[in-house]
């Protein structure tokens, strides 16, 4: 009774997977001006590829069958002709002059970022993006969500596998949005295929891209430029919403920003600092440190049992909030909150066995991170 | 071989090594090459890192552009950069002061460097600093806070349709440095005590 | 090209052994391995050349197999994302710097004093200098995989500053290793460039040179002009790693993008150090099997040195998303697109050799027809990813992954494939056997457009490359490249088989092994004597 059910799964598995095919073999059309523009220019230039290769191929081919020494064919001797020559020499030259308008005026418009209605910083960081809306007092991180057990394979792999993230990065349609664009750490590769923004960020540089996005949903990329360990586990996926919803969210996200921002100055309690703490971990620093502390030396060093660690919270708390140079550890003032930092590093000092039962209170921390 | 070839090989031989030690000498020379490619066309937001001339007083009345500042701080340095404003509407040729405020938050003397990035790349050569912190490695005391001012124009040139330039300065640790007294510091210290 | 022909007969400059001059020139052999290690003749040290590459190219073939089966289905089942970047990189970096380069470098060593009527090349202790550094670069490369912290993970293009801050502790050797590897190639550059220049046999003028030599010297010239850049890159690094400097550091005045324009500055005509010979290849091959001069000699020469001199104007079509200004964007653009012309034109003149010809379809035939189309399937990618607005959608994907691989594999790696088949019976004096050959040829055929076509989709689909994972639609793309790599894979087997058996035996090759064949190489006795050409051939092109 085990056997016969393998045939129709495996049945139902290619039909699914040539509906994926079907869907996906080409460059999407995307949900831009600048996405259509680009598509046009790739399938054009795709069509006269073909058109070459047919005439240069069916020539080659005729020739091949034609001029068969098994045949009997007996050789030419001809070696040269300039009219050809140039010829073939001039035509190649008019295609790519033909094709080079098109490209050139759609090159224009992408590089022109002028007269954006929204700011929106992106910050590559090993291994996940920070997005800031200037001027508007909001910023978060987006980092894979994609449980470990569907990468190892002891969970079965949702629909969106590795293309999903905690906060994925909300964009009004019909708006123009400039992103300014930086990394805190190597090069990464900010990449919507739907969007058609594909932009290096560069340690200490900034770039700018822009987009305006014609219809809402949920676009989903990843990061193009390899950057270490996790590079295929940097995923990048943008909500686009009606204007209305996105101006309702982002007044939502800054009265969220104002409250934790008030939750800095009161005491808290040690098991909300722990609970807190331990759903940062899991979003942040998992990643390098391992779920259990055990980190993955010598570029992860173990928190678990970490003595440096255990024997000072000051040194700790340091390495949180200013990072390390020249090392994976960012600065993390630049991308958590007091609280966060405070809760996450209370609940370090207290995890898997280090019990110093220290605890650390957002307001300490704010001393040292706010402007 | 004979001796017409081996002479032959001999000059071939020489021509070769001098074109291998002037390329090896390229690829350096390519290095200041490129710093001054990068900030005659503004590759890269990369701006001069001297102190420029202002070029005319001429203000264009008719013409906003928005500047905005945003400071970055990297990993391994205890400190802030703060800046007064975070945007200014200013007109070409209008010169322009802002305020920005290093503070190191931990309890040891330390170096650092602020590096300054512009967007859209094509402002950076027409963004003109007349002084600047990031011309200077800077060294702050525990505890320490330090204000300075950026002054800087926007030269008449600057194409029509860029309406905003954005200014973002990276603070970079640096080594213990030795290198010559911070001028910046001497003049325009207006060490505020909070 | 006219066929021309050396007025001695073959035997009279050939067989010197015995001859006067011979014994000048050539001490007592030393016997055993320290004839080997101490070789200066050409054509040892070609075959010392050609095993090397050939065991580096099964080296880096398996760690390209490490690749293809962790991404044989989505999931991480075999290795971890860190050795998964090691592989790549390593795969990168043998292919490129051990197996590609060293086996041009072996055909030439064999075969640029027969096709011109040397005796040997003109600095036969530094050739056999240059081959033993390979073995010392390389093993001190591999041997980082084994150090702490592991090797190379940062791609073999090593971007800054993943390669310099953030690099693994070996890094440093690394660096060593590929300063070793390009003194190696600059030495050979040198030897093979005053060859060509200076020992010609009297009466063959430049234009008079089969493209074979043509090729490489302008590749030499190529070498002599990027690979310094290449040690200044890695020098820089080595100076930023090590001693405080920051060329590619911004905190320290420097800039990462600086990085990427120096190194493709190297890179992009180190891509074409990687094809110009294998040009030079197919041009011989053409004409032979066609039985008919190959068309337009001196437009390929011109185009050759076209493509050449454009791929130092080209580089920074590898950076098209780093946020260069428009105005670069476009020159590079359109300097890209240039470079599809003087291409075009050598495909078409292969194209015309084969009109109107004699054709017939033996091994090196069969391999250099498939670089004909298999590369030009290449060049049609390439002529897409110069399309600036367009390459921010194919850019580090597995697009540009189909599209490289094509040019190297079917493109460079059969072209010398193709070279090995046309030219073994004037090495072993057997002719190849023809049954295996053909199995070889179409399995490899097969396997390189299983494993690579479906790359195109996978990256048009949106797939980034240098991933050790990836989401669901990409499976099948993915399962498809991994079968093909494992099937081409395992018929390289048959090629080692084949050059086994050749070497050992089969159907005896005359001096001219093919009937079409015209150039000075097949004047001399099939195998050809370890000496050659020590009297000068007379070489007269028959005018008609």
């Amino acid at each position: 009774m085990r056997l016969w059910w393998r045939p129709s799964v495996f049945t139902a598995g290619v039909m699914s997977s040539s509906v994926c095919f079907a869907q996906s073999w080409n460059m999407p059309v995307g949900v831009t001006n600048v996405s259509r523009d680009i598509y046009g220019l790739h399938m054009t230039i795709f069509w006269i590829c073909v058109v070459i290769g047919v005439v240069v191929f069916g020539a080659m081919f005729y020739s091949l069958f034609r001029y068969r020494h098994s045949r009997g064919a007996k050789a030419a001797d001809f070696h040269e002709n300039t009219k050809v020559e140039i010829l073939w020499t001039v035509i190649p030259v008019l295609i790519l002059v033909g094709m080079a308008v098109p490209a050139t005026a759609t090159l224009k418009n992408m590089y022109d970022a002028s007269d954006a209605e929204l700011d929106v910083m992106v910050t590559g960081q090993q291994w996940r993006w920070r997005y800031e809306y200037l001027g508007e007092d909001v910023a978060f991180n987006s980092s894979l969500s994609t449980p470990r057990s569907q990468v190892t394979g002891d969970e079965g792999r949702g629909e969106n596998y590795l293309l999903e993230v905690d906060e994925p990065l909300v964009l009004p349609i019909n708006r123009k949005i400039r992103f300014l664009m930086t990394s805190d750490d190597v090069i990464h590769s900010w990449w919507v295929p739907d969007l058609a923004v594909k932009q290096d960020t560069i340690p200490g540089f900034v770039n700018e891209n822009w987009v305006r996005i014609n219809e809402p949903g949920i676009y989903r990329g990843q990061c193009a430029e390899l950057c270490g360990i996790d590079h295929g586990f940097m995923p990048v996926v943008v909500q686009a919403m009606e204007e209305e919803a996105f101006d309702d969210w982002l007044a939502e996200r800054k009265k969220a920003a104002e409250q934790e921002a008030q939750g800095v100055g009161r005491e808290w309690a040690m098991d909300e600092l722990m609970e807190r703490g331990e759903s940062v971990y899991a979003s942040i620093c998992a990643s390098c440190h391992q779920p259990d502390g055990q980190g993955s030396p010598p570029a992860f060093p173990p928190l678990a049992g970490n003595q440096q660690l255990i024997d000072d919270l000051d040194w700790h708390l340091d390495k949180v909030i200013n990072g390390v140079s020249g090392a994976a550890m960012p600065a993390f003032r630049n991308t958590l909150n007091p609280v966060e930092i405070a809760a996450v590093v209370t609940y370090t000092q207290n995890a898997w066995g280090n019990d110093t039962q220290e605890q650390v209170q957002p307001s300490s921390v704010a001393e040292q991170t706010d402007p | 071989m004979r001796s017409h070839q081996a002479e032959g090989v001999r000059k071939t031989v020489t021509k070769t090594i001098f074109a291998l030690m002037g390329m090896f000498a390229f690829a350096f020379a390519l290095v200041p090459l490129y710093d001054v490619f990068c900030e005659v066309t503004g590759i890269n937001g990369k701006v001069s890192t001297s102190a420029q001339q202002v070029l005319s007083n001429e203000v264009n009345r008719d013409r906003y552009v928005t500047v905005q500042f945003i400071t970055r701080t990297s990993a391994g340095l205890p400190w802030r950069l703060g800046v007064e404003t975070r945007q200014v509407q200013i007109h070409p040729g209008q010169m322009t002061e802002v305020d920005f405020t290093f503070s190191n938050r931990s309890q040891s003397a330390s170096w650092g460097r602020a590096v300054p990035s512009v967007s859209p790349s094509t402002a950076s050569a027409h963004v003109r600093k007349v002084s600047c912190f990031c011309f200077q490695e800077q060294r702050l005391d525990a505890n320490e806070n330090l204000t300075i001012p950026l002054v800087f124009q926007l030269d008449n040139t600057l194409p029509e349709d860029i309406a905003t330039v954005t200014l973002v300065y990276t603070l970079y640790p640096l080594e213990e440095s030795n290198e010559r007294p911070i001028v910046a510091r001497h003049m325009n210290n207006k060490n505020g005590e909070i | 090209m006219a066929p021309r022909i050396p007025l001695q007969s073959p035997l009279q400059h050939s067989d010197t052994v015995a001859t006067a001059g011979g014994v000048d020139h050539h001490p007592s052999q030393p016997t055993g391995w320290r004839r080997w290690l101490l070789t200066t003749n050409h054509k040892e040290i070609g075959t010392l050349y050609l095993i090397f590459s050939l065991s580096m190219f099964f080296v880096g073939g398996i760690f390209a197999l490490v690749v293809r089966a962790e991404l044989f289905q989505p999931g991480l089942q075999l290795v971890e994302p860190e050795f998964f970047n090691q592989m790549t990189t390593m795969h990168g970096l043998i292919m490129v710097f051990a197996a590609v380069m060293p086996a041009f470098t072996g055909l030439a060593n064999w075969m640029i004093p027969l096709q011109i009527g040397a005796p040997d090349m003109a600095l036969p202790r530094l050739n056999n200098f240059s081959f033993w550094l390979l073995p010392v670069a390389f093993t001190l490369l591999l041997s980082t995989l084994l150090m702490p912290g592991g090797g190379p993970n940062f791609g073999w293009t090593f971007y800054a500053p993943l390669s310099t801050t953030y690099a693994p502790a070996s890094t440093t050797f690394f660096i060593l290793a590929l300063h070793i590897a390009g003194i190696s190639s600059i030495l050979g550059a040198i030897n093979i460039i005053a060859t060509i220049l200076n020992m010609r046999a009297p009466g063959m003028r430049l234009m008079d040179m089969p493209l074979f030599v043509w090729t490489w010297l302008i590749t030499a010239f190529l070498l002599i002009a990027v690979m310094p850049v290449l040690a200044g890159v890695i020098t820089m690094m080595l100076m930023d790693i090590n001693f405080g400097t920051s060329f590619f550091d911004a905190g320290g005045g420097g800039d990462p993008v600086l990085f990427q324009h120096l190194f493709w500055f190297f890179g992009h005509p180190e891509v074409y150090i990687m094809i110009l010979p294998a040009f030079g290849i197919v041009s011989a091959i053409i004409p032979t099997f066609a039985r008919k001069p190959l068309f337009g000699y001196a437009s390929m020469v011109y185009a050759t040195a076209a493509i050449a001199l454009l791929s130092f104007l080209v580089w920074a079509h590898h950076m098209f998303v780093v946020g260069l200004p428009l105005v670069a964007e476009l020159f590079f653009m359109y300097s890209t697109m240039l470079i599809a012309v003087p291409t075009g034109v050598k495909v078409f003149n292969w194209v015309t050799t084969l009109f109107r010809g004699s054709i017939s379809f033996e091994s090196p035939m069969l391999f250099a027809l498939a670089f004909v189309v298999l590369f030009t399937i290449g060049g049609f990618s390439g002529l897409m990813l110069a399309i600036a607005p367009a390459d921010f959608q194919y850019h580090d994907t597995y697009f540009v992954v189909a599209h490289f691989h094509y040019v190297l594999v079917p493109g460079a790696i059969f072209a010398i494939m193709a070279g090995v088949y046309y030219w073994l019976p004037k090495w072993t004096g057997h002719y190849p056997n023809e049954t295996l050959a053909k199995w070889h040829f179409w399995f490899s055929v097969i396997g390189v457009n299983l494993t690579f076509f479906p790359m195109h989709f996978a990256g048009l689909a949106g797939m980034p490359r240098r991933i050790p994972d990836y989401a669901l639609q990409f499976a099948d793309f993915n399962l498809v490249s991994s079968i093909g790599a494992f099937f081409f894979g395992a018929s390289q087997l048959l090629f080692v088989l084949v050059i086994i058996l050749c070497v050992r035996g089969g159907k005896p090759a005359p001096a001219k092994a093919w009937e079409g064949a015209v150039d000075l190489e097949w004047t001399v006795p099939s195998p050809a004597p370890l000496h050659t050409f020590e009297t000068p051939p007379v070489f007269r092109q028959i005018e008609k």
